[in-house]
């Protein structure tokens, strides 16, 4: 009979209409901003830079090396780097950027300045709901808007906060280890040649 | 009878000051001398009250006086809604048959291969993910297939299985949302797009949970993938394998023995074989006019030489195998699926020869093509042994596939051409690159 | 599937009077191509796609190449005579390669499921005589990708059914792919533009006045 193929798909749409009040998986609508769905742990939107302790300026990671502006695909990286050198976690004294603006409406949230940071600085934020009223001001995010703590990188990526922290007390341990080795190895004999010494990081 | 006729009629009989206007003569209107047009009224036309008064006032026009060379030009896009992004046509119509289409692009063109040149190789694979935005897992492996073969880079056998694994997904989900756009498109009114994007959703869901992001995904390397997958993941991503075969059953339900469909897609946009072969068509629609030329199985990139699938064939070349060449098609990605889920293997998961930073390729050129869910999607790279390739040209399947349109859409009418255009499967990202 | 050579000696012996030359890649990718000369390119075409053992009735990419004007520096050893004694000396030999434009075809076969063969076409110069033969009537996936050689690059293909700009628009003037071009100083900087970019923006921002909150181009903390 004519139109059977039409009744079939309407009882498809009948099924899937009905089902929707019974069956969890029918019924997709996700009522956004008072329900949300929890986002996976590796989701990644825009860059933050990682500082230790308590305080942003003298915790941040970065060292200003620039590896991440140099390869950011579109260039939204702009970092000026310092005169002077302040200690790092290790206690040797590096670099630190004295301008790091991150543009976020060029970013493309690519991740590559994450996987090419040597030094744990840098890694991708969570944060979404950033609109702002105009184009180029708001949307150009500085040093102090960029700088979050280490304990906020805990709470948004466990997993990988742990293994970052493993990997730098690991890597402070064999440094202090080293060091502790160095003068011992100096001592019972006259030093002929000058003693490595410093964190090899 | 359309509404407007009815107040058009209605506003015929008030009486006016029509008498004090001139009516305009109308003797500009389109004349269409085939019996659709001559029931539907198309000898009326309904843009002013007096034109219409001037019109209905005449008698039928007959199917001897022919306006010799009048046809009418349209531009259909670039803003339509069914134009599968910004996308425009410039139809010359013979009443409501279309007789010249000439199609219209580039409002999407971002000269990515020029980006290409001044970027270094690792930075344009977040670029790939752009090209064909609904597939990006597949461009991310035909670019670093390219450049594998440009280096002479090995893969390890891991990465493989899950390139294998998350390109049959990406199919999976193109082909969904394809038929969800043509039955759109065809005038269902987004219910079955909503169902094609619920399964969807979940796949992309997947693609979040792995690599960050849903569409952009930046997955592959040169040597591998970026990512490792967790236990977790592949058991959430077989249990949506297992569940799909529903939802291609209820699609197919909804298509396979639909009048509606078969009376629009059947004998619509009908492509010979040799044109097909000709004019460089690839993908899904080459199949659909009968040749078998898969890349999966003539290349055997990949590990697809180890799955067992059968190639889906159609018979005659039109919209509608071109439709079912999409369900089958993801019958057998769920085939793929399954045996790739059976067989992955524990390993790395890249290459660990390969630089990430500065990595500069010898000197040379390579030609690296896949079967992408569109068609066949290939990079050309030149390399001059520095950190940015010298030509970085992509191949784009939606783009060559075009070049038939006007075949396929002359002598049909108007809301053909939606259909036909809706199952060539075209995203404007990768037409105009 | 035949080798190179044999397939440059069958085209040879197919079509006489043609030129072809192998180019070699050095990539591990071992995808060599022959270059065709330009009188006779139409003619290797037919042979290549009617010939019944090749079929290369599939012609999967059409690109362009700029190649601008280069200086090549070749070392090798030569022998000469060098005070009174026989020597074997190394010499740098400096070629100059005049700029040309380059079309290249990847072929492959569907009804045989081979390939690729590569060939490629040099016009003779980047100005004039930028103009190549169009393979459009051999195969027909020729047509859009040529049309978007002659829009990106500026090259004039003979024959060709319908050569007008396909991604620029039609009143648009240079041709972008070039490695030549100079982009139209028309657009919005953002805010973090760095090494040659920040140059551009600032002298684009001296000739105009301040506008739209863009204004500020280095940033100041």
């Amino acid at each position: 009979m004519i139109g059977t193929g039409i009744l079939k798909g309407m009882a498809v749409t009948a099924r899937n209409f009905v089902g929707s009040y019974f069956d969890k998986e029918r019924l997709i609508t996700v009522q956004y901003p008072e329900e949300r769905d929890p986002l996976p742990e590796n989701y990644r939107n825009f860059p933050f830079l990682v500082y230790d302790g308590d305080d942003p300026q003298a915790g941040l990671r970065c060292v200003a090396c620039k590896i991440c502006e140099k390869e950011c695909p579109p260039q939204c990286i702009y970092i000026v780097k310092s005169e002077d050198k302040k200690p790092d976690y290790m206690g040797k004294p590096q670099f630190y950027p004295k301008i790091f603006d991150i543009d976020i409406s060029v970013c493309m949230s690519c991740q590559i300045c994450v996987e090419v940071c040597p030094f744990e600085a840098i890694k991708m934020d969570k944060e979404f709901e950033l609109s702002r009223r105009e184009r180029f001001d708001a949307l150009l995010m500085r040093k102090n808007d960029l700088a979050k703590s280490n304990d906020y990188y805990r709470r948004i990526s466990p997993t990988d906060a742990a293994e970052v922290d493993a990997k730098l007390t690991a890597a402070a341990e064999a440094a202090a280890k080293k060091k502790a080795a160095a003068p011992a190895a100096k001592s019972p004999t006259p030093p002929t040649s000058p003693a490595p010494t410093g964190a090899a990081s | 009878m359309p509404r407007g006729h009815d107040r058009m009629e209605r506003r015929a009989s008030r009486p006016s000051n029509e008498s004090s206007i001139k009516a305009r003569p109308c003797n500009h209107l389109p004349v269409a001398d085939s019996d659709v047009a001559q029931r539907r009224g198309y000898n009326k036309r309904m843009t002013t009250a007096i034109e219409t008064v001037e019109a209905m006032e005449r008698p039928p026009v007959s199917m001897g006086s022919r306006l010799e060379g009048e046809l009418l030009e349209v531009s259909m896009g670039p803003q339509h809604p069914s134009t599968h992004g910004v996308f425009r046509m410039n139809v010359a119509l013979e009443g409501e048959i279309v007789r010249k289409l000439k199609p219209v692009f580039g409002y999407l063109h971002r000269n990515h291969e020029k980006i290409g040149e001044n970027a270094s190789y690792l930075a344009s694979m977040p670029y790939t993910d752009r090209l064909d935005y609904f597939c990006s897992m597949t461009n991310n492996w035909a670019y670093a297939l390219s450049v594998e073969k440009l280096a002479g880079i090995e893969v390890p056998e891991r990465a493989e299985y899950l390139r294998v694994i998350l390109a049959e997904l990406t199919r999976l989900q193109n082909h969904a949302s394809l038929l969800g756009f043509l039955l759109n498109d065809m005038g269902a009114w987004g219910t079955p797009l909503m169902y094609a994007f619920r399964e969807r959703e979940k796949i992309l869901d997947l693609f979040e949970s792995l690599s960050g992001s849903r569409m952009m995904c930046d997955y592959m390397r040169f040597g591998g993938c970026r990512v490792d997958t967790s236990p977790e993941w592949l058991a959430r991503a077989k249990k949506i394998v297992d569940v799909f075969p529903r939802f291609v059953e209820e699609l197919g339900q909804l298509i396979v023995g639909n009048e509606v469909v078969i009376a629009r897609t059947q004998g619509v946009g009908k492509v010979s074989s040799g044109l097909a072969v000709s004019a460089g068509i690839t993908g899904p629609m080459l199949r659909a006019c009968g040749v078998n030329y898969d890349l999966r199985k003539v290349d055997g990139y990949g590990f697809y030489p180890r799955f067992k699938f059968r190639i889906p064939l159609g018979e005659h070349g039109d919209t509608y195998d071109r439709l079912m060449m999409r369900v089958l098609e993801m019958r057998e990605s769920v085939e793929i699926l399954k045996q790739a889920f059976d067989q992955i293997p524990a390993g790395p998961i890249v290459n660990p020869k390969v630089r990430i930073r500065a990595f500069r390729p010898p000197v040379g050129e390579a030609y690296g093509r896949i079967e992408a869910p569109k068609g066949e999607l290939g990079f050309y790279l030149i390399s001059d042994g520095g950190t940015n390739p010298y030509r970085y040209r992509v191949r784009p399947p939606s783009f060559i596939n075009l070049t038939i349109l006007e075949d396929m859409c002359l002598g049909h009418t108007v809301a053909d051409v939606m259909v036909i255009l809706g199952s060539i499967d075209i995203v404007m990202g990768e037409v105009d690159r | 599937m035949e080798s190179l050579e044999q397939i440059k000696a069958q085209i040879e012996a197919a079509v006489p009077g043609a030129r072809i030359d192998l180019v070699p890649n050095g990539s591990p990718s071992q995808q060599q191509s022959l270059q065709i000369n330009n009188e006779h390119a139409r003619e290797i075409a037919t042979f290549l796609r009617d010939d019944p053992a090749l079929r290369l009735d599939f012609c999967s990419n059409v690109t362009g190449v700029d190649w601008l004007d280069r200086v090549v520096k070749k070392t090798e050893k030569v022998k000469k005579v060098v005070d009174g004694e026989q020597k074997e000396v190394t010499e740098t030999t400096e070629e100059k390669i005049p700029g040309y434009l380059e079309a290249v075809y990847h072929l492959y076969s569907m009804a045989h499921k081979q390939g690729p063969i590569i060939i490629r076409m040099r016009t003779a110069d980047r100005a004039e005589n930028a103009c190549l033969p169009s393979l459009t009537p051999v195969w027909r996936s020729a047509e859009f990708q040529e049309r978007e050689i002659f829009d990106l690059y500026g090259v004039q293909f003979e024959g060709h059914p319908d050569l007008r700009r396909i991604l620029m628009w039609d009143e648009f003037e240079d041709h972008p792919m070039r490695k030549d071009y100079r982009e139209p100083d028309d657009y919005e900087y953002e805010p973090t533009p760095h090494d040659d970019v920040l140059e551009k923006a600032k002298r684009h921002y001296a000739s105009r006045p301040r506008s739209d909150g863009a204004e500020g181009i280095t940033s100041q903390q």
